[in-house]
């Protein structure tokens, strides 16, 4: 059932902010520290694992990929619901501070992934619902 | 047409959804014919919304863009943090263990860049144009690695209000540029693989600005930003309030 595969992604999101806030209390920061991030690697793991005992069904994956479908359109209303216009009041020191870190870390990437291994390998873009281009 | 409104404001998710779709479907349609592929139709949706959310906040005041107005209340449910997330972690289902496992050092690495180096730079122009103590400049600094570092340092070291605001505008401008020119700078950034996706995550910041703009790059380099993006605002909160502002103070007293 397609509802088994929300219910996964479901568990796994409310499990890894619980543990994000968890450690954020631990070290005393007033933030969830990579509660997405830790919900991500376990989706990650429980589809493995699901995986190699045959536990997962095309229909159990379908309730997981039309979430990870639906990613651009609730980026574009992300995009829709941000603060521009305070963004565009910051005044200079704002404006400065934020172009010299954006192109600093541009700069920086690219250093990185140009010195970084080169790799023909090219088996991720095979993705499960990357097809739709 | 009082009665569609009715039943937009009514069902204002679905409501949503249909006009996100139509949104789509117009900056795919662009996409091919104005620029014949070349801009991804993810990159024109995401500038479409941002200019829809510069118009809602001139209209309304207020500060969720276009979700203040109320036809349009379904936009803030779908692109809220719930929403977005959840659908961030469920591209996770897409990511290939080895190709993950092989960057993460990459990756922690970049992350720590990610930090100090934004920081560096918003310290250093609050210095030049006047900001010279340590709480306003390691506040505006914190602005400078994401728009939730900024307010939440700056309340840790008891800034004012004006700063933490402008510690929200400079995080805020930083996640607006990465999501519109991160497409156009791809190319330069070597970004056509896992690791380096990783690497951007890490070094851009902000959850928002990463997956927007490796959105509008290429679909199936999202999770491998995303996985690393997201503790990028727990790291700026963990290291903000504390070792940058204490190298801040010893800097410059």
């Amino acid at each position: 059932m397609i509802i088994y595969g929300t219910a996964i992604l479901a568990a796994c999101h409310l499990l890894g902010v619980y543990i994000g806030d968890l450690l954020g209390s631990l070290i005393g920061v007033k933030a969830n520290v990579g509660g997405v991030g830790i919900a991500m690697m376990l989706l990650i793991s429980a589809r493995v694992y699901l995986h190699k005992r045959g536990l997962m069904p095309d229909t159990t994956e379908a309730g997981v990929g039309f979430w990870a479908a639906m990613y651009i359109p609730v980026v574009v209303a992300m995009a829709a619901q941000q603060n521009v216009v305070a963004a565009l009041k910051g005044g200079p020191v704002a404006l400065i501070s934020a172009i010299g870190a954006v192109l600093l870390c541009a700069c920086t990437i690219a250093l990185i992934n140009r010195t970084g291994p080169k790799r023909q390998d090219s088996a991720w873009q095979t993705g499960t619902v990357a097809e739709e281009s | 047409m009082e009665m569609i409104e009715h039943a937009i404001r009514e069902n204002s998710l679905v409501g949503a959804f249909a006009f996100v779709g139509l949104i789509m479907w117009i900056s795919v349609h662009l996409s091919r014919k104005l620029t014949f592929g070349r801009v991804h139709g993810s990159a024109i949706a995401i500038v479409i919304g941002l200019a829809l959310a510069y118009w809602g906040g001139i209209q309304t005041g207020g500060s969720k863009g276009l979700a203040d107005l109320k036809l349009f209340a379904g936009i803030g449910l779908m692109g809220g943090a719930m929403m977005r997330d959840f659908a961030i972690v469920a591209t996770a289902f897409e990511v290939q263990v080895d190709e993950a496992k092989k960057a993460g050092l990459v990756g922690v690495m970049a992350l720590l860049l990610g930090t100090i180096i934004p920081f560096i730079v918003g310290a250093s122009v609050a210095w030049s144009m006047g900001y010279t103590d340590a709480v306003a400049m390691t506040t505006i600094g914190a602005g400078a690695v994401t728009y939730i570092v900024g307010p939440v340092t700056g309340a840790a070291i008891g800034a004012s209000s004006d700063l933490m605001a402008l510690a929200i505008a400079t995080g805020l401008i930083k996640a607006i540029m990465v999501m519109v020119f991160t497409p156009v700078a791809a190319r330069f950034m070597g970004l056509d693989n896992p690791r380096s996706a990783m690497v951007f995550g890490g070094l851009a910041g902000t959850v928002s600005g990463v997956s927007a703009g490796l959105a509008a790059t290429d679909r199936r380099l999202v999770p491998y930003g995303a996985l690393v993006a997201t503790f990028h605002t727990g790291l700026g909160c963990l290291m903000g309030p504390s070792v940058l502002f204490l190298a801040t103070k010893a800097i410059v007293g």
